[in-house]
């Protein structure tokens, strides 16, 4: 009797979309669609990984970091066999216990309660920004004058850094969230000057970097403490540098996005300006500026009735997620009567966005200054995309504002 | 459609599923969730609220598996002079009764350290195990020093046979009174001193210590927490100071959901007590805290909660919605 060895056959149903091409990167919406309706597992023959589109597997391998971990990559790259571009994030790319400690120290120091202090004068830099803002008048692109603006007014001051080479947190991030995906000419296009942004960074985050004041320097207290070691603080600090400025410029984008096409939905803030949380949120579920992530099989994996063999990556799509009709009423419906609780925007479990408090104080100081003084906006011109890998963004969102 | 929504952990009630005498007066509990779902992640040194069915609330910690995302296992220790939780646990609870259980919260984490030295007393090996479990796994240098009145009290001698010498087991019958100044000596530099004991032992390790940096000690006493007013497993009110309403929280829905269905929603994402999107200010009553977020100075201020899973105290609570 002979045995042919055979290469375990393909379970999923197979797919041949890049979900990183820039066609899919301009309007992936079709894409997630199919991909949801294709089956709760779907195998990409482009990338020999599995994706999953809709809410419940999507949900189920976030918190499932026992058998989905993080340690190999939350990217394209599976660091089984391929070095990181970079030291591996202590936060992000770690699994328990290593990821333990780090997560725990700054949980804490970006926890609602600590925030509690920033809430006043973010709120009053916002009603300053918007007043300055409009005084050049009612028509601003604003990803220009408003989203990448105040996120770099507040949060490098909170962070500690010195005024100098903020301007280079913008294009780092981008970077860094191009390089989860595969080495196209997004990544291409980064590499000349990580070298450098990545060197910037690193010393951005030494304890003499950082004002003694900020969360940096709650970073480092932390290491006197014990709490982490002195080799971490720095990693620790890079983290909050990486993670904390484009996505929360990408995310108050979509919500002046979401109501600049939903009149109606501003009318509502307007009236009730503490639904700036909420619409906020729901911004973060409908455009989802993280759009995806990955992870890893740590062995043979059942998910969504499909076993996942050890080693392969599993591509989880947010945002498909965060509009997957099997879960969202209505889900393409920009909505701030719907409870957007529990949308995967920011992840979810062990990983689930650190920072979430952070940017949701930051969106909402926008917003509560915007409510203040406008009666009504719109899109005003055309918009245009920006493509990075992981992240939604707009390059350009021009508005029209209708004083109060 | 809410068919394929995540669970909705409304109080979080779980199913006592295995009960174990393990040593002279410790018996384990495995706890799971009754639909058999994921439970809420944990560290080592986190301890759980048990919402004991006569309405007392204990905290215990948490020595089984954190990579078993299905189930949780406490120590328990019988004690005779207690006010009656540990002795409900030994002669009343049983496999398939039902329990309340909030947290897992952790005010005795483990930090990173190249060297360990573990000291438990008795039943303060539970928080300890899995601390144990851990340095091992990260291959740092570690040893436990384990002491108690005799063998047959001493629980989970069989888990920890398999690290050999690194584990000094001290049984007061057999050897007497141990010198702990001497067995300590003077730690390599960056070791961390992790005790879990009585109150008598971890005043010798203090003293012990008292030479040694800041921050090396790290201990967890076992202090009967003095809660005012048991647990309540009966309704409440919840006042929203801001539009006036008030609703009655019954057992089976959270505050979150109770406020919600008076058409105040507050957002939330976890829904487990971990995350802190739902934190609301408390402004009159007292909460009954059962998240993963807040320390002890945190929890004893009061003045905020987080409703997915927190209760309260108090027949009424004034939150600030
Ligand atoms: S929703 Fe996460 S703490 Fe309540």
């Amino acid at each position: 009797m002979t045995v042919t060895p055979e290469a375990p056959a393909i379970e999923a149903p197979t797919s041949d979309v890049d979900p990183f091409s820039h066609e899919v990167l301009e309007d992936p919406m079709p894409m997630h669609e199919e991909l949801r309706e294709a089956g709760p597992v779907v195998y990409l023959r482009r990338y020999d990984i599995y994706a999953v589109a809709r809410y419940q597997e999507v949900h189920a391998a976030l918190t499932d970091w026992q058998e989905f971990p993080s340690a190999d990559g939350v990217g394209l790259s599976n660091f089984r066999y391929e070095k990181p571009w970079r030291p591996p994030s202590l936060l992000l790319e770690a699994d328990p216990p290593r990821h333990d400690a780090p997560r725990r120290v700054l949980s804490k120091i970006l926890g609602p309660r600590a925030l509690r202090k920033l809430r006043e004068d973010w709120f009053a830099d916002a009603e300053v920004l918007v007043d300055e803002v409009l005084s050049n008048g009612p028509e601003f692109d604003a990803v220009e004058s408003l989203s990448s603006v105040f996120p770099l007014r507040v949060f490098p001051d909170a962070v500690g850094l010195l005024p100098d080479g903020r301007e280079n947190l913008l294009p780092y991030g981008d970077h860094a969230f191009n390089a989860f995906g595969p080495a196209n000419d997004l990544v291409a296009k980064g590499e000349p000057r990580v070298a450098e942004l990545a060197g910037w960074v690193g010393s951005r985050c030494a304890r003499e970097a950082l004002t003694d004041d900020g969360f940096g320097a709650a970073i480092w207290a932390a290491s006197d403490r014990g709490e982490i070691t002195p080799q971490q603080a720095p990693l620790v600090v890079r983290s909050l540098l990486t993670a904390g400025v484009d996505t929360t410029v990408h995310g108050i984008s979509a919500v002046l996005y979401g109501l600049a096409t939903h009149p109606e939905e501003w009318q509502r803030l307007r009236a009730n300006p503490a639904l700036a949380r909420v619409a906020f949120d729901e911004a973060v579920r409908w455009e989802s500026p993280v759009q995806t992530f990955f992870r890893t099989a740590n062995r043979d994996v059942q998910l969504g009735g499909t076993t996942v063999p050890d080693g392969k990556k599993v591509l989880m799509f947010l945002a498909a997620a965060n509009r997957d009709p099997r879960r969202w009423e209505d889900p393409d419906r920009f909505d701030l009567t719907r409870d957007p609780s529990g949308h995967v925007g920011f992840g979810m479990g062990i990983h689930q966005c650190v920072g979430q408090h952070v940017a949701r104080l930051e969106a909402e100081a926008v917003l509560h200054a915007l409510a203040r003084r406008v009666e009504s906006f719109e899109v005003a011109g055309a918009t245009r995309r920006h493509h990075n890998n992981t992240l939604r963004a707009f390059d350009s969102l021009p508005l029209r504002m209708h004083l109060a | 459609m809410t068919a394929a929504a995540p669970p909705r952990t409304t109080t979080v009630t779980l199913a006592v599923t295995g009960k174990e005498l393990v040593a002279e007066g410790v018996a384990t509990l495995t706890l799971a969730r009754p639909d058999g779902g994921r439970l809420p992640d944990w560290t080592p040194g986190s301890h759980i609220d048990l919402v004991l069915p006569n309405g007392l609330t204990r905290q215990y910690s948490l020595c089984g598996d954190r990579w078993d995302a299905h189930s949780y296992r406490v120590g328990v220790l019988l004690e005779t002079g207690g006010r009656g939780g540990s002795s409900h646990v030994h002669e009343q609870l049983q496999p398939g009764h039902l329990v309340g259980v909030g947290g897992p919260r952790n005010n005795f984490p483990m930090v990173p350290a190249e060297r360990y030295v573990f000291v438990a007393g008795g039943i303060g090996i539970t928080p300890l195990l899995p601390m144990v479990q851990q340095a091992d796994l990260l291959g740092a240098d570690w040893q436990l020093l384990y002491l108690g009145r005799s063998r047959r009290s001493m629980a989970f001698l069989d888990e920890l046979a398999p690290y050999g010498d690194r584990v000094v087991v001290h049984a007061k019958d057999e050897l007497g009174p141990l010198d702990l100044a001497g067995f300590l000596g003077t730690p390599a530099e960056g070791t961390r001193v992790y005790c879990c004991g009585p109150t008598r032992l971890l005043t010798a390790l203090e003293t012990a210590c008292a030479d040694l940096p800041p921050y090396t000690l790290r201990t967890e006493r076992f202090v009967a927490e003095e809660q005012g007013a048991p647990a309540r497993t009966a309704p409440f009110e919840v006042e929203l100071a801001r539009t006036g309403a008030t609703v009655t929280v019954t057992p089976d829905v959270s505050v979150l959901e109770a406020v919600g269905s008076a058409g105040v929603e507050v957002l939330s994402s976890c829904r487990q007590g971990i995350c802190g999107t739902c934190e609301t200010g408390v402004l009159a009553g007292r909460p009954d805290h059962r998240d993963s977020l807040l320390d002890d100075a945190e929890r004893a201020a009061g003045d905020c909660m987080y409703i997915c899973v927190s209760r309260a105290l108090t027949d009424r609570l004034v939150l600030d919605l």
